[in-house]
Formats: structure tokens, sequence, C-alpha cells
């Protein structure tokens, strides 16, 4: 019940932040300059800090996404399976998020 | 089609497979489709953007203009945005109840996921393409 609502407010979140890939997209089709001013809003301290929340938002979509193509197929329909693997997209998007800024963070040599 | 009197078929027949989309299946098995070709081209793209290593111009640049990438990122963004926009569409059905607000709505989600994915894609080709 609240996997699914999450999976809809995280779907919207994602479709306002692929607005977002697209004009990092165009700026980096507009030249170097404009590439540069895309690379200071996306460095900002609210750009790494939306960065971080579209991150997660991706992280649980991806995960709960599959989760509900599983299910697609007749997977997991039996409701303590379904409470279990609805902990995994919870617990497992969180993980990854952190697995992933921690390599980001580690490459970037700012950690 | 519904007034029609030599339609043979029963009510329950004709209203089989429509929904509250009134579009069938047609929309679910979009849904599906359009899901795993945006995980399988987005978990690439994942991969490409963990191995920047700097936001340099020359650098992101000449990433995004590798054929394979480029291929990748095309065919991503045409399937993300279709799956955004059929995404979107369900819930506009769900939560918008007054008929003109959730067709200008819609209207406007369409219009955008289309605009978003014609910008995107000639942005990814004039990259790769070089002028």
């Amino acid at each position: 019940m609240v996997t699914s609502i999450i999976h809809r407010a995280t779907g919207v979140i994602l479709s306002v932040g692929a607005l977002a890939l697209v004009y990092g997209l165009l700026a980096l089709a507009g030249g170097p300059a404009r590439w540069n001013a895309f690379a200071i809003c996306l460095g900002s301290p609210l750009g790494k800090l939306l960065m971080f929340g579209f991150s997660w938002a991706l992280a649980y979509h991806l995960i709960n996404g599959i989760r509900h193509l599983l299910q697609d197929g007749g997977l997991g329909f039996a409701i303590p399976d379904f409470i279990r693997s609805s902990w995994i997209s919870i617990i497992g998007s969180v993980v990854l998020t952190v697995l992933a800024w921690g390599m980001v963070l580690t490459r970037w040599g700012q950690a | 089609m519904n007034g029609n009197a030599n339609d043979l078929r029963t009510p329950l027949k004709r209203a089989r497979g429509w929904g509250s989309a009134k579009d069938g299946t047609h929309h679910f098995i979009w849904q599906r489709i359009t899901a795993v070709a945006t995980g399988l081209t987005g978990l690439w793209l994942l991969g490409m953007v963990l191995s920047l290593r700097t936001a340099d111009y020359t650098v992101v640049h000449a990433l995004v203009a590798d054929p394979v990438n480029a291929t990748a990122l095309v065919a991503f963004l045409l399937g993300m945005f279709w799956h955004a926009r059929l995404g979107l569409q369900v819930i506009i059905e769900d939560y918008v109840h007054t008929p003109l607000t959730g067709a200008v709505a819609q209207l406007a989600v369409l219009f955008i996921c289309a605009l978003a994915a014609i910008a995107s894609v000639l942005a990814v080709l004039r990259i790769a393409l070089g002028s």
C-alpha cells in the first residue's frame, strides 16, 4: 500500500528530475560556457541536495519497479512475501543510494 | 459504436478490457515494455555517470559522443519519456476528477514529455555528430 504510493511519488519526482537531465544535455550541446553554468548549478549545495534526493527516488523506483514486474509475472503474491519484498524496496533503496554516493565521493576525492 | 442496433455483442463483451483509461490493456503492456527498456538502458547510463571523475566539458562531451553511449542515451530518453507520460497519465486519471482540468493536465503532460524527448534527443545527436 505505502510502497505503491511511494512508487507513484518517486515517479513524479523522477519526471521532474528528467527535465534537469534535458537541461544538462542542452547545455552540453550548447558549448563549454553553458555547460559550466549547468555544472555550477549542480555543484551548489542546493544542487547536491536535489541530486541526493533524486538518486534515492531513482533507486527506489528501480528496485520497486523490478518488484512490480516480478509480481506481474505471478511471483510473491502471498501477503507475507508481499510485505517482505516491500521492505527490500525501502531498505534496499537507502543502501543503494548510500553505496552510490560513497563511490562518487571517493572517486571525486571528497571523502 | 454502442448505439449500433446491428452490434450483436453483449454489453459485457463491449465493456471488457477498456477500464478507466478507455484504452484496454494496450496501456498496461506498453508501461511494462517501456519500464524494461528504461531500466536496462538506465543501468548503462548509471554506469556511465558513476564512471566520471570530473565534470570537465571535454571529458563529458566525449563520453556522450561515444557511439555506444549516444545510442543508449537516445534509447533511454525515448523509453523514459514515454514511460513518464504513461505513468503521469494514470496518476491524473486517478486523482483529477474534473473532466476539463483532467484533459488540460493530460495534454500538458503529453506535450511536455514529447518536447523534452525531442529536445534531449536533438541535443545528443548534436553532441554525437559534432556540429
